[in-house]
């Protein structure tokens, strides 16, 4: 099969500097605009405005093949699997390169991005090209050295070599390769030679994991380091009005208390600087245990915080907001979603004459769907290590997305971005909490406030009640059958606290003639951030149950009755713009049936749902088979289909499924976080359940769809659809329909 | 303020502080092993899971001030290499993902083998569910021990 030619714009440009061993270092930035490597320039989950792309590698003179990797990794495998692109381009063995974290470099290492399912599929090409690149470059070395045409030279794992018999290791040609220019013109290998990239390689981290290494930013530390911790207010719209710290400093080993703003009232913040507590106590001493003590001292008044207006400059350009002061109780919540739902709504979407089908109909099918606020509680709690000095900071720790704190970090110590070195750890989890940098400014805020090295530490209470949560939504569907049950009308009114889930353009728009969607929201001083597939983890909870009970009113299995609509998306669809492809939809439908061995919902004692979500321009669904284990329904077995493309590292993808699939099933059955009067009702694992090891199924078996596609998403893709399996698994079990969220829990108040 | 001699993967260390600092926090701030991790502080998650006297512990509820001369094992002391049969078999299934937690599960699967080296699903189910994995590796950490188990 013909290569595929990547051409390199004008204007990239290769940095070479020699390394202390006279070896080879290439970086590449491609300054060009950002695509990513599904080709859509979308900006699905968290990204924003990429602008440059870069692979890394490093050789040194005594063949030392050292492979950068630019993204954060929270243990989506990243730190093996974008290594391991570049090791397949540059032909090398696996076994022989060293994987280093990068620096946070936007300019040499891209965005460096850690969300939105993007580390792979926007990383894909540009780390291609830069292996593919690098081996051009040595092979054009060795041309040189042994006066031979380049055509004429090989590699293999490593080596280069001649048919005269010449040969040598990459390192022995590296630092003439440095001298090179970068090439015009690379050629890719074919996805069928490939021989690291689809094999499943070792977390190259794994060893230090389970020993126990410093990896984290909890574990970070310098010499004479001090320890803070921040006192925010107890509830969701309050401020602090006065504190006494007489008798915290008292208290052995602190150093210092002060009151501090995050942002200046009239700070102008980035999309992800959400602010969630204005004014903050900064407490400061020798040890956590020391500090900890020494906070549960403080005296503090608080005050209603009031009406706020913020001003935000994200990427959907400048807005201001008006932040309600109202202290929120969940019963009301869900009755503010309720009443709003009654209201006129944003129309997002119309094909056809909704209002006529449904008119015209012979039978309507009307649920409401509803799921409250979750909390990420990542296991490593927020934390981070600052050391600010007159001309220059150092910050350290978990982030996923250090090229979005930069800016802020810059104005808030009014010191230039380039005196900012950004050092990023590998992160105790994610889920799209740790975009969100106000733990890090808090850290650099706090040390430059005493000058001195500071890490900040957020114990388990504070992360849980500080916001940034999992929005609250709501969303009524209705369908329209006519009397032969045909479906002829589809309507969704979807909203939530503060933001609406509804994606308008994904399935089954474009399948169904008259469509309507229609969305609200409702403003809050509870703050929301993205977790694992925003929105999408709730429109699939909601849309796949849906299409559960209306596939068994219809009279159809469900399966079938989702693969009738994606033909038709297919062979005909609907409407200007849909987002999903309607054939790897439905092959993975197809795929999930098979593996699945499906028959129906009912297979002697074990009640099984089925589910399938498109997001992240990826697809996959799963079959839940539950049954009754000491009285309560258990998920045993799962089985799950995914179409995410070429799959680079397939047993780290398999963990992931298995652990989106686990982490679906513990926020469907047992998620939640409520609030009365503006306080967190859960601060701790407690009263705040986790999902726990005799929870977990038995056995979760995972298929990929084979394909050729350049890479789509895969972090969060898998986890959507989980909730509406295990609904629809529910309903067979039960006998009745679970409509909200947590499901072992289902609200009372609403 | 106080003195403490503790054994702590057979060797001595002296500390001094408050008697009432949870031995979590000992290893972590004062004696620089940061394998035993802060996850909730309230015996809920399991990450920072050590061994006193063999036994699976959680020690941010352990205060220094009890333990006396019993033997505290850690993450770090629980091989030279990483070559324990439990952390031998966490990498051969790629156990982790982010892997915060990995150190407080392997800690109580570890305990778990030595009092009980042919454990039941349901003795492998009640033992590690004090210890919360967020990523969901719950599968991968039944199947590990089972290999550890074997060996």
């Amino acid at each position: 099969m013909e290569k595929v030619t990547n051409k390199y714009d004008r204007r990239s440009f290769l940095k070479s500097s020699a390394l202390a061993g006279g070896g080879l270092m290439l970086s590449f930035s491609f300054l060009t605009g950002f695509k990513r490597s599904d080709g859509s320039s979308d900006a699905s989950g968290l990204n924003e405005g990429w602008k440059e792309l870069v692979g890394y590698i490093q050789i040194s003179s005594d063949n030392v093949i050292k492979l950068i990797c630019p993204n954060p990794e929270f243990g989506q495998n990243v730190m093996t699997s974008l290594p391991m692109i570049l090791a397949e381009e540059l032909d090398v063995n696996w076994e022989d390169v060293l994987v280093e974290m990068g620096p946070h470099d936007n300019v040499k290492l891209g965005p460096q991005f850690t969300g939105g399912s993007n580390s792979v599929r926007m990383y894909w090409r540009p780390l291609r090209n830069a292996g593919a690149s690098a081996r051009q470059m040595l092979i054009k070395a060795a041309a040189q050295t042994w006066g031979v045409a380049a055509s004429e030279i090989k590699t293999n794992q490593g080596i280069l070599s001649h048919g005269s018999g010449k040969e040598a290791n990459y390192g022995e040609m590296a630092a003439l390769a440095a001298k090179l220019p970068v090439p015009k013109d690379v050629k890719n290998k074919d996805v069928q030679n490939f021989s690291i990239v689809g094999n499943s390689k070792k977390n190259v981290e794994g060893l230090k994991v389970v020993t126990g290494k410093p990896l984290f930013g909890m574990d970070y530390r310098v010499e004479g380091m001090k320890i803070a911790m921040i006192q925010h207010p107890p509830a969701f719209g309050m401020k602090l009005k006065s504190f006494d710290a007489s008798q915290t400093l008292k208290m052995s080993g602190i150093q210092e208390v002060f009151s501090f703003k995050l942002y200046e009232d009239d700070f102008e913040q980035g999309g992800f600087d959400t602010r969630t507590f204005n004014e903050l106590i900064a407490i400061v001493g020798n040890s956590t245990w020391e500090v900890m003590n020494a906070r549960k001292k403080l005296k503090v008044q608080w005050e209603a915080a009031g009406e706020l207006k913020q001003t935000i400059n994200g990427r959907g350009g400048k807005t201001e907001m008006i932040i309600p002061g109202r202290l929120e109780t969940t019963a009301n919540q869900y009755e503010m979603m309720a009443e709003q739902a009654k209201k006129p709504a944003r129309q997002l979407r119309k094909d056809g004459d909704p209002e006529t089908a449904f008119k015209n109909a012979a039978q309507i099918l009307e649920r409401t769907y509803n799921a409250p606020f979750l909390a990420h509680n990542c296991m490593e709690p927020m934390n981070f290590f600052a050391h600010v000095e007159a001309d220059k900071a150092l910050v350290a720790g978990p982030i996923q997305a250090p090229g979005w704190m930069e800016p802020t970090l810059s104005k808030l110590l009014n010191l230039p971005p380039e005196k900012i070195e950004i050092q990023m750890t590998r992160m105790g989890g994610g889920f799209g909490r740790r975009a969100y940098a106000q733990y890090a400014y808090e850290a650099a805020l706090i040390s430059q406030k005493v000058k001195a090295p500071v890490k900040l530490i957020y114990t388990r209470e504070d992360d849980m009640t500080y916001g940034i949560y999992r929005p609250m939504y709501t969303a009524t569907y209705r369908a329209a059958l006519d009397e032969n049950k045909n479906l002829i009308g589809f309507h969704v009114k979807g909203g939530g606290i503060p933001e609406s889930p509804i994606h308008e353009n994904r399935f089954p728009a474009g399948a169904i003639d008259n469509y309507l969607a229609e969305s609200f929201e409702i403003p809050s001083n509870i703050t929301i951030g993205a977790f694992r597939a925003p929105r999408s983890n709730f429109n699939a909870a909601a849309e796949q149950s849906f299409l559960d009970e209306l596939a068994e009113m219809m009279g159809k299995d469900p399966i079938e009755m989702r693969l009738e609509l994606l033909d038709r998306a297919s062979k005909n669809p609907v409407g200007e713009r849909n987002d999903y492809d309607p054939k790897r939809y439905a092959g993975v439908l197809q795929l999930l049936k098979e593996k699945a061995n499906w028959k129906g919902p009912k297979e002697g004692n074990v009640s099984r749902g089925v589910a399938a979500y498109f997001c992240h321009n990826s697809y996959a669904g799963h079959v839940v088979d539950m049954i009754n284990k000491d009285g309560e329904p258990y998920v045993e077995k799962v089985t799950s289909a995914v179409d995410c493309g070429v799959v680079v590292n397939p047993d780290a993808a398999a963990n992931m499924v298995q652990g989106a699939v686990v982490d679906g099933i513990g926020n469907a059955f047992y998620g939640g976080l409520r609030h009365q009067n503006g306080v967190s009702e859960q601060s701790n694992f407690d009263k705040y359940r986790m999902i726990r090891h005799h929870e977990a199924p038995q056995n979760i078996d995972v298929h990929f769809v084979k394909s050729e596609v350049d890479p789509t998403g895969l972090g969060e893709p898998p986890f959507p659809p989980v909730f509406a399996a295990v609904a629809n698994a529910l309903y067979q079990n039960t006998g009745r329909r679970h409509y909200n969220q947590p499901f072992m829990t289902e609200p009372s108040s609403i | 303020m106080a003195k403490y001699n503790l054994n702590i993967n057979g060797v001595k260390r002296s500390v001094e502080l408050d008697p009432t600092t949870p031995i979590l926090w000992v290893l972590r701030d004062h004696l620089n092993m940061p394998g035993t991790k802060f996850g909730c502080g309230i015996a809920q998650c399991g990450a920072c899971t050590i061994h006193l006297n063999g036994m699976a512990i959680r020690s941010c509820q352990l205060p220094v001030s009890a333990v006396g001369n019993q033997e505290i094992t850690t993450i770090e002391g629980l091989s030279e290499n990483g070559d324990h049969p439990v952390q031998e078999a966490w990498i051969e299934h790629d156990v982790a993902q982010c892997g915060y937690c990995q150190t407080g599960q392997i800690m109580t699967a570890a305990a778990l083998l030595k009092n009980n080296p042919k454990p039941s699903d349901e003795d492998i189910q009640a033992t590690m569910s004090g210890n919360i994995c967020r990523c969901g590796t719950y599968l991968r950490i039944k199947e590990a021990i089972k290999t550890a188990a074997a060996k």
